[in-house]
């Protein structure tokens, strides 16, 4: 199994959107290392190979219901939460590029 | 009335039906109760003295109409951080979320308040749901009250310190891989992870969608059970909401106070003892056994073999789930927004990108960014198969060990909890040594069967609570109720009274 990098800290960080400081990396990358040395016993388990996956406790598919209007949120409920409100829509910063 | 808060909800709803005392009195005396040791355990990251009252209030008019809402009508309780409350803050534990107010109610809350149970406040927790000592909260930790300088357990310390310091007759939890049972076992308390798909979880903010588990957080297993019928049964707004009713849970905790244990079948789980369990800890669970031996169990010894695996199984799945779920905290609809400060930003606007960045970086705690990236990491490409594929395929195998093992047993039995409680800050910044409390609780919710943990006594090392799970299949939570019931009528009378008799009184309470 490989071990994890410092950079390669820096760049799942990146992916799931974290800003992570140079002292914060010193901190979090060897507890990772740690962590994922430990959960790498798992490719041992061989008896695995041709068993098939479970991502749910329950034998559970495609739960429906009528396709009919039920009760939702108000737009003032929906935006009660929100940062910032412009025109009773959520109001973020920009999203293109400047030279856009 | 401080008495009020040492009876179980079970006595005091039966004080209401006799009109003996009012939820207003019993509301106002748990309270006070916060009021007097809170300060101390910080059970409560939210007390609604004014909504809990006035809940209180509608709860003994209906009383005196004749027609009281449910069993429950007008028993306190408390609700752990991670349910949304309508009109009362959430946090989660966290920053991202703090002055959070949802516009609308998890099932589960709103099924408490149908049933007329005035809430008292929101229960400290592990931000997310993320730990096992509850100081992972970025608002500071619980403490146990059996000794304040020790972790209550995790994620739902809060709910069980403040169902063991008296606080609340019964609180709700959830249990994602031990979040109820852990902190019931090192505070002498009871608490139930019901079957997966048992409880709603529509407005409990996920963690794992395929672990989590609401459930009761109580002192004795009858209130457990009548608090359990309250919330459960098939819920449509939760897709993976079992769609049959509950068995008969409470009847089921009646029948086991008997203690009568005859030809019930235990299997005690040979992978889940022994190495890695302190000793203390090991000669309760023993004790235990033999308890149940005596009063009728036939007990026999299963072999469970992938259990070995199942930690190194659920830190790979759940932080996979986690890492998509929390996808969802970007700065944009609700919660903390930050903006991005340094030279830097002088010379352009920062974009929704950069404030979501710096938004998680803030809002997020150490344990929180830890999972979030090896949960991104297990499920790149290049490490998909390896990590979380393969860890889907030994949840399968952990199935098929309990499918086995109930062939041979009604329930299996194991130690709740590896260790008593410890020194808040002794593991705080070990991640594997805290992953290492949710060894022998974590396959139930790989598999999603029912489990509860039982007081099983002191451990003579430390004098600190230990507790005894109890395990049963899918479905069958009213195996759970009667063996733990009657475990713990055997054990109470052993004792001669309940463990919690035996925690020290808190500083500041009057006899």
């Amino acid at each position: 199994m490989p071990d994890i990098s410092r950079e390669e800290v820096r760049h799942l960080a990146d992916l799931a959107r974290i800003d992570l400081s140079d002292a914060e990396l010193d901190h979090l990358a060897p507890q990772l290392a740690v962590i994922l040395d430990s959960v790498a016993s798992i490719a041992d388990v061989v008896d695995a190979q041709d068993v098939p996956p479970t991502s749910h406790a329950l034998p559970l598919v495609n739960v429906f219901r009528d396709d009919v209007v039920r009760p939702g949120l108000t737009a003032e409920e929906a935006l009660s939460g929100a940062p910032e409100v412009d025109q009773q829509r959520f109001s973020v910063p920009r999203i293109l590029g400047e030279e856009a | 009335m401080s008495g009020l808060t040492r009876r179980t909800a079970s006595e005091l709803a039966d004080a209401l039906a006799a009109g003996e005392t009012t939820s207003v009195e019993i509301t106002q005396a748990h309270l006070d109760r916060i009021d007097e040791v809170d300060g101390p355990v910080h059970a409560f990251l939210q007390v609604d003295t004014e909504g809990a009252l006035e809940a209180a209030r509608d709860a003994d008019r209906r009383r005196a109409e004749g027609s009281p809402a449910s069993p429950l009508d007008g028993i306190p309780i408390a609700v752990k951080d991670v349910l949304a409350t309508k009109g009362l803050v959430t946090t989660c534990g966290s920053r991202i979320l703090e002055g959070w107010v949802p516009p609308y109610d998890a099932t589960v809350v709103e099924r408490l308040r149908k049933a007329g149970l005035p809430i008292l406040g929101k229960t400290n927790m592990d931000e997310f749901a993320m730990g096992s000592s509850t100081e992972h909260s970025a608002y500071g930790p619980t403490h146990n009250p059996w000794d304040l300088d020790r972790i209550p357990g995790g994620s739902g310390g809060g709910s069980a310190a403040a169902v063991a310091a008296f606080e609340a007759p019964v609180a709700i939890g959830t249990d994602t891989g031990g979040s109820i049972r852990q902190p019931g076992a090192v505070t002498g308390t009871v608490g139930v992870k019901p079957t997966y798909g048992g409880v709603s979880r529509y407005g409990l903010v996920a963690l794992a969608n395929s672990l989590d588990q609401a459930g009761p957080v109580t002192r004795t297993v009858l209130d457990a059970a009548l608090l359990h019928e309250v919330i459960g049964g098939h819920d449509p707004r939760d897709s993976t909401s079992i769609d049959q009713p509950l068995p008969p849970l409470v009847q089921a905790a009646r029948e086991g106070a008997s203690g009568d244990l005859t030809g019930v079948r235990i299997g005690v789980v040979k992978e889940l003892t022994g190495e890695g369990y302190q000793a203390g800890v090991q000669a309760r669970f023993d004790e235990a056994v033999d308890v149940m031996v005596k009063a009728g169990a036939d007990v026999v010894e299963v072999s469970c073999p992938t259990f070995v695996h199942a930690l190194a199984t659920y830190y790979l799945i759940l932080p996979a789930e986690a890492s998509s779920n929390l996808a969802k905290f970007d700065a944009m609809r609700y919660g903390l927004r930050v903006w991005p400060e340094g030279p830097e930003w002088s010379e352009r606007a920062p974009s929704a990108e950069d404030v979501m960045r710096a938004t998680r970086d803030r809002g997020f705690g150490d344990e929180v960014k830890r999972r979030i990236i090896l949960g991104t990491y297990a499920l790149s490409s290049g490490y998909y198969d390896a990590y979380y594929g393969q860890a889907q395929k030994v949840r399968t195998l952990v199935s098929r060990d309990f499918a086995a093992a109930f062939e041979q047993a009604d329930v299996l039995v194991s130690p709740t909890a590896p260790t008593t409680a410890f020194k808040i800050g002794e593991k705080v910044d070990d991640p594997l040594a805290m992953y290492l409390n949710d060894l022998a609780t974590i396959p139930a919710n790989l598999s999603g069967v029912p489990g509860i943990s039982v007081p099983s006594g002191l451990a003579e090392e430390d004098g600190l609570p230990t507790g005894v799970q109890v395990l049963a299949p899918a479905m069958a939570d009213d195996r759970v109720y009667r063996v733990g019931a009657a475990l713990e009528t055997l054990l109470v009378d052993r004792w001669g009274g309940p463990l919690l008799d035996r925690a020290p009184q808190l500083k500041g309470v009057s006899a």
